[in-house]
């Protein structure tokens, strides 16, 4: 799996990015790309724009970033199709970049939140979660203050009957309500992915729980299935 | 020429605005009981080069449009154009 992280000035999580998915996950083939670079390279499978301040988020957070000299190679490769994830700040970059539909705000207690959440498994057919299970409830951190997901009534119907919505806020015990609503989003959503299903931006960290040690390894599922989905589309190609 | 347009940016009314409830609450207990409301946008003043107002406006207006704004949550309006 040929995974780059793109490098904007203020990503923090680029390492932690990187440990996850060569460290843990055994895939040799990831290197970071810094933001001035044109171009992610040749048959890249995965792309992931880190979480972190990108350009002290500046304006908007997200909104600088976008304008980065490798965000066109990048915008690029998602509409060819490629697979490319964000996280946290990551997700905002997407929004503002338009490869995810809405936007992500001030969280509604005004706090900045860095604590572990519960997250509720909402569609288990996308490359991203194919080895949870519906309903499966991971442990996974946060760390933002902008993650208020918004976006216009007609959006978020889309996103819902599309089933685009892949992880929402929730307690324990896989229960979605407005108390167990991290930040204000609509209807507790915490990730999604395009219509497309290959451009996925999720709010909580999986590559910060991706092992017991950090106090759990759940995240480390996002990794696997998209591992498993490029092993497999490697033998469809082969087969053909 | 040069212009100094200036544009300000303010969340949409049906979007939430914690910071500027949050600063209500301070001027309500500041004694102001007659501010019903505070909402906290930006302020942007761009340095446009251009052969009239019209025209810094136009440019202003681009800007606003496709950066200065997220039209998911904001809108943008030009406050006031006059020469640098």
């Amino acid at each position: 799996m040929r995974t780059r992280i793109v490098v904007f000035p203020g990503s923090n999580c680029d390492h932690d990015a990187h440990y996850a998915v060569k460290n843990i996950l055994g895939e040799t083939d990831t290197e970071f790309v810094w933001h001035k670079e044109e171009s992610i390279g040749k048959d890249v499978d995965l792309v992931i724009l880190p979480g972190g301040f990108s350009y002290g988020d500046y304006l908007r957070t997200g909104a600088i970033a976008r304008f980065s000299p490798i965000m066109k190679d990048v915008i690029r490769f998602a509409k060819d199709g490629g697979t490319v994830i964000g996280i946290c700040n990551g997700f905002q970059v997407l929004c503002e970049s338009g490869l995810l539909p809405g936007a992500l705000m001030r969280n509604d207690a005004l706090k900045f939140r860095c604590t572990f959440v519960d997250l509720r498994t909402e569609n288990t057919s996308t490359r991203f979660t194919s080895t949870l299970k519906g309903g499966q409830v991971l442990k996974i951190p946060i760390a933002h203050g902008e993650g208020n997901y918004i976006a216009e009534p007609e959006v978020i119907a889309e996103l819902e009957a599309n089933k685009q919505v892949i992880f929402r806020y929730s307690d324990e015990g896989g229960n979605v309500t407005p108390a167990t609503n991290a930040n204000g989003s609509i209807n507790n959503i915490a990730g999604i992915v395009s219509k497309e299903g290959n451009v996925m931006g999720m709010m909580p960290h999986p590559e910060r729980a991706c092992e017991a040690a950090l106090g759990s390894a759940d995240g480390l599922n996002v990794f696997t299935s998209l591992q498993n989905y490029f092993q497999e589309l490697r033998g469809i190609r082969k087969a053909a | 020429m040069n212009y100094h347009v200036y544009i300000a940016t303010e969340r949409k009314e049906a979007i939430l605005d914690p910071q500027g409830k949050a600063t209500q609450h301070a001027l309500s207990s500041l004694g102001m009981n007659a501010i019903a409301d505070a909402r906290i946008g930006k302020f942007i003043r761009l340095d446009v080069q251009a052969g009239s107002p019209e025209e810094a406006n136009a440019i202003a207006s681009k800007a606003g449009e496709e950066l200065l704004a997220n039209p998911i949550m904001e809108t943008f309006r030009i406050i006031e154009t006059k020469a640098a």
